[in-house]
Formats: C-alpha cells, structure tokens, sequence
C-alpha cells in the first residue's frame, strides 16, 4: 500500500497536478509518525510512510494549506474523510485546492497496548490478514490485531470513504458499529458512579490543549480557552472544577459536528477517554433528534442550528437513564 | 463576583439560585409575581437576558463554579419567542447540556428549563417555590463547585 501511494504521489507531484503532498512522515520509532507537508519527491522517497501508525486525521491542517496558491494532495482514511466533509461544508477547506486520495485502512495500532503486552524495541508492524506482524530487534510476533488496535479502530463506524477525488485500495462499507456501548454502560451507573468515574479521568487533565489543537472540529480562528478575562483560559487546573468545565464545554462546542474521529482520545497524554463525551452528545442526538452523522454528506442541517416546534422539552433528561 | 446569599440563619440551607429571565417573558411574569403579591424565595437571584437562547452553556456552568445550587432557565413558550425562534435553540441546547451534566454524575434536579409567560406571574411564583424545594433537598452543591469560592 505504501508503495502504490508513494508512487501515485510522486506521480501526481512530477506532472504538476498538485504542489505539495500531505501524508504522513516517519519518525525516530516506527510508531512516532506526524503530519507532514511534502514538496518534493526527494522528500517523500526519504520521510513517507503509510503504517499502522499513522492514526492522525489529516483534514484538519488543510484548513491552513488550502488557504494557499495551487492544489495539495491529501491522503485520507475513511474516517478523515468524515472531518474533511464537515469541514468543507463549514467553508474552512477550500475544496477547489484539494486533491483528495482515498487510502484503505485495516485500524490503526496502539502503542499503549503493545508496550502492555511487553514488546519492546519495535521496528516496524504490519499487516498480515487479521493479524500484526511486529518486527523487534529481538524478532518477530504475530499477534491478534483486536488486542493492539486503538479502541476508536475496535469499533470503526465506517470504512466508506465519503469524499475523494481517486481511491486506492480497496472501498468499504459503512459498519455497524458498536462505539455507543461504553456510553451506555455509564448511563447504566448511579449518578455517584458516574461523578467518581469523571473524577477519577478527568483530575488526571494537564490542561496541555492537545485535544483541542487536534480537533478538526475545533478549527475556530480566536478559541474561547485562548481569552485571559474569560476565567478558563489555558493554564494549569486550579480546581477539579475546571477540569469538568473545560471538557464539558468543548465536547459541547464540537456537538453536533464531532464525527467521532477519535482524535482527542488519541493525542491525550493522559490517557482520558475524552471521545466518550463527545459520543454521548451523538447518542444523545441521535436518540432525541434523529439519525445523524456529521460530514457524511456535504452541507447537512446540524442539530444544533435547527429546530422542530415539537423537540422534547429539557425535562425529558430527568426521565431518562438511572437514578 | 459570588453569588452572595446572607440571607437566613447559618444553620438552615438557604441555596442560592441563578435564574436566567428572558427580558420579553418571565422577567416581566416576574415582576407581575411581585406587583400582585405573590411570594417566591429571596434565594432566587434573577439575570435578565434578551432571550433564553442567550444563555451560553458556559453561563450555567460558571453559575455552578461561583457558587450556585441551582440554575433555572426562563423563556418565552415554545412558538411565542420574541425573536421567532430563539427558545428552540435554546432548548435542543439545555436540552444536551443536561444530559451531559447528568453524564457526569450532576444531581438532574439542579437544572431547569421553564417557559414563562409575561401573563404568568403566577405560574413564575410557583415554579420558584418549587425549584428552591427541590434544590433545598439536594442540599450545597459539591460536585461542581469552585473551592476557591469556599470562605
């Protein structure tokens, strides 16, 4: 797959068609791989790569790129495709400067999990079926992928591309996904249970903006968090309180667009699992104001920028869920 | 600034409420509570707003960080909106905002929506008495409070 996308990229770079190639560069270990913007093909044959490690969503440094002269290539697993079709149709990409590769995607790894299971010094992973092939400097393992794999990749919504202008690899189809079932198991809980499992994730913040800085859904230009008269602008919690304030208030200014990427969970390098927040607003959606899925098609109504004269009225929370 | 409560004795709860009013609706309803004598709670501390939709999810929150108990939101009844269509903004929005504090383990009783009429300054009376009960009987708000507003 690296080696059809390389190609392809080289191609498109030598006849013009594009300026610049954003894909993803390796890094000093195999899993420490970053977005990176290419604009030669010297570059790339020295710095591409395309492993089970290349989990970031290029579509949000598009915004930025796009705002240049000329087109660039972007390669794009389906689930980024989500975010750059929410972003289009927030006129943050300019469309016209993008020429979009679809590349098929097997999950991406952890390298959380795989430091848990004692590998060390690893070299490089691939793909061999449904399981990973992880090369060390003390040999190789074969190892299922469901216990490696990022839990966003564990319960991968789609494999669809819903945006691209040519595709590599294989196309697949929208899964059906079990990603609410954690959600659920919390509503499940007493308010108590829940209180104390929030303390417990969200004390351990730093306040480090990682997940807002990634969040292709976060891509205001002036951030509310970046105002020192508001009272919660970045720095180090003071308080428990503000922990709960910050992440409450983001996942409430991405509802509604948050395609559940993943993103947040990801970079945070405490580990918090801040994609639950977001996919309680979805559920929560889903439930009280139909199906649906942002970026899934260019230029959808959101939730939160329409109305029905009969929604439910706010008291229906009191109803729903335990305690 | 604190929600300041010196009202009552200190060994009777006496919750502090914030109650965001919109201008066209309940906030005259509640001055027609008061015109005609009604009683509703001193607890209750009343913000005008130009309308319900106006309440930023960040207000309620920081509400609760400077000491609240309680936070109701008073709007206009769905369809009566002065601005057409503010209030079902603002209600898909509490709407999820509630459901998120609940996620979090908030007590459900400590936020609230109500559609007061500028007519309905009876219904505004009672709605106070019955939320300053409910709130009274969750007692201070612990889960979501600054403990830089502790004295």
């Amino acid at each position: 797959m690296q080696k059809v996308m390389l190609e392809r990229a080289k191609a498109l770079l030598s006849d013009g068609t594009v300026r610049a190639v954003l894909a993803w560069e390796k890094g000093d270990f195999a899993y420490d791989t970053t977005p990176a913007v290419f604009n030669s093909a010297e570059r790339l044959e020295k710095g591409f790569v395309y492993s089970p490690f290349c989990g970031a969503n290029l579509s949000k440094y598009l915004i930025k790129e796009t705002q240049k002269e000329g087109k660039i290539l972007v390669f794009l697993k389906p689930c980024d495709t989500y975010s750059f079709n929410q972003l289009v149709s927030e006129h943050r990409i300019k469309r016209e400067n993008v020429y979009v590769v679809g590349v098929e995607c097997k999950g991406m790894l952890d390298i959380e999990k795989i430091r848990e299971k004692g590998v060390t010094s690893l070299i490089s992973a691939s793909w061999e079926g449904e399981q990973v092939r992880l090369v060390t400097a003390d040999g190789e393992i074969l190892a299922d992928s469901s216990e490696l794999m990022q839990e966003r990749c564990l319960c991968c919504k789609s494999k669809k591309h819903v945006a691209y202008d040519e595709l590599l690899g294989e196309e697949g189809e929208v899964l059906d996904s079990n990603r609410f079932d954690e959600v659920a198991r919390l509503e499940a809980m007493s308010a108590k249970e829940r209180f104390e499992f929030w303390r417990g994730e969200l004390s351990r913040c730093i306040r480090c903006n990682a997940c807002r800085n990634v969040c292709p859904a976060c891509s205001c230009e002036k951030c509310i968090f970046d105002n020192p008269d508001s009272g919660v602008q970045n720095k180090a919690a003071a308080d428990p309180f503000e922990e709960n304030l910050f992440h409450v208030i983001r996942a409430f200014h991405v509802a509604g667009r948050c395609t559940d990427c993943g993103e947040c969970s990801r970079v945070c390098p405490e580990h918090i699992p801040l994609h639950l927040l977001n996919r309680k607003f979805i559920k929560d959606i889903n439930e009280l104001y139909g199906e649906f899925q942002a970026g899934e098609t260019e230029l959808p109504r959101e939730p939160l920028t329409e109305y029905k004269a009969d929604d439910v009225e706010p008291g229906v929370v009191y109803e729903r869920g335990a305690e | 600034m604190q929600v300041n409560n010196s009202t009552g004795s200190k060994d009777v709860f006496r919750p502090k409420i914030v109650a965001f009013c919109c201008n066209w609706c309940s906030y005259a309803g509640a001055d027609l509570a008061g015109t005609n004598r009604l009683n509703y709670p001193a607890d209750v501390k009343i913000i005008r707003v130009p309308c319900s939709c106006r309440v930023n999810p960040l207000f309620v929150l920081q509400a609760f960080q400077r000491g609240a108990d309680g936070v109701i939101i008073c709007g206009c009844h769905p369809g009566d909106c002065h601005y057409t269509s503010g209030n079902y903004y603002a209600r898909r929005r509490m709407t999820l905002l509630f459901s998120m504090l609940d996620f979090m383990g908030i007590e459900k009783g400590r936020t609230r929506v109500e559609w007061v009429s500028a007519a309905e300054g009876a219904k505004f009376a009672d709605t106070m008495n019955d939320f300053v009960s409910t709130v009274t009987a969750l007692g201070e708000n612990r889960r979501l409070e600054d403990l830089r507003c502790r004295k």
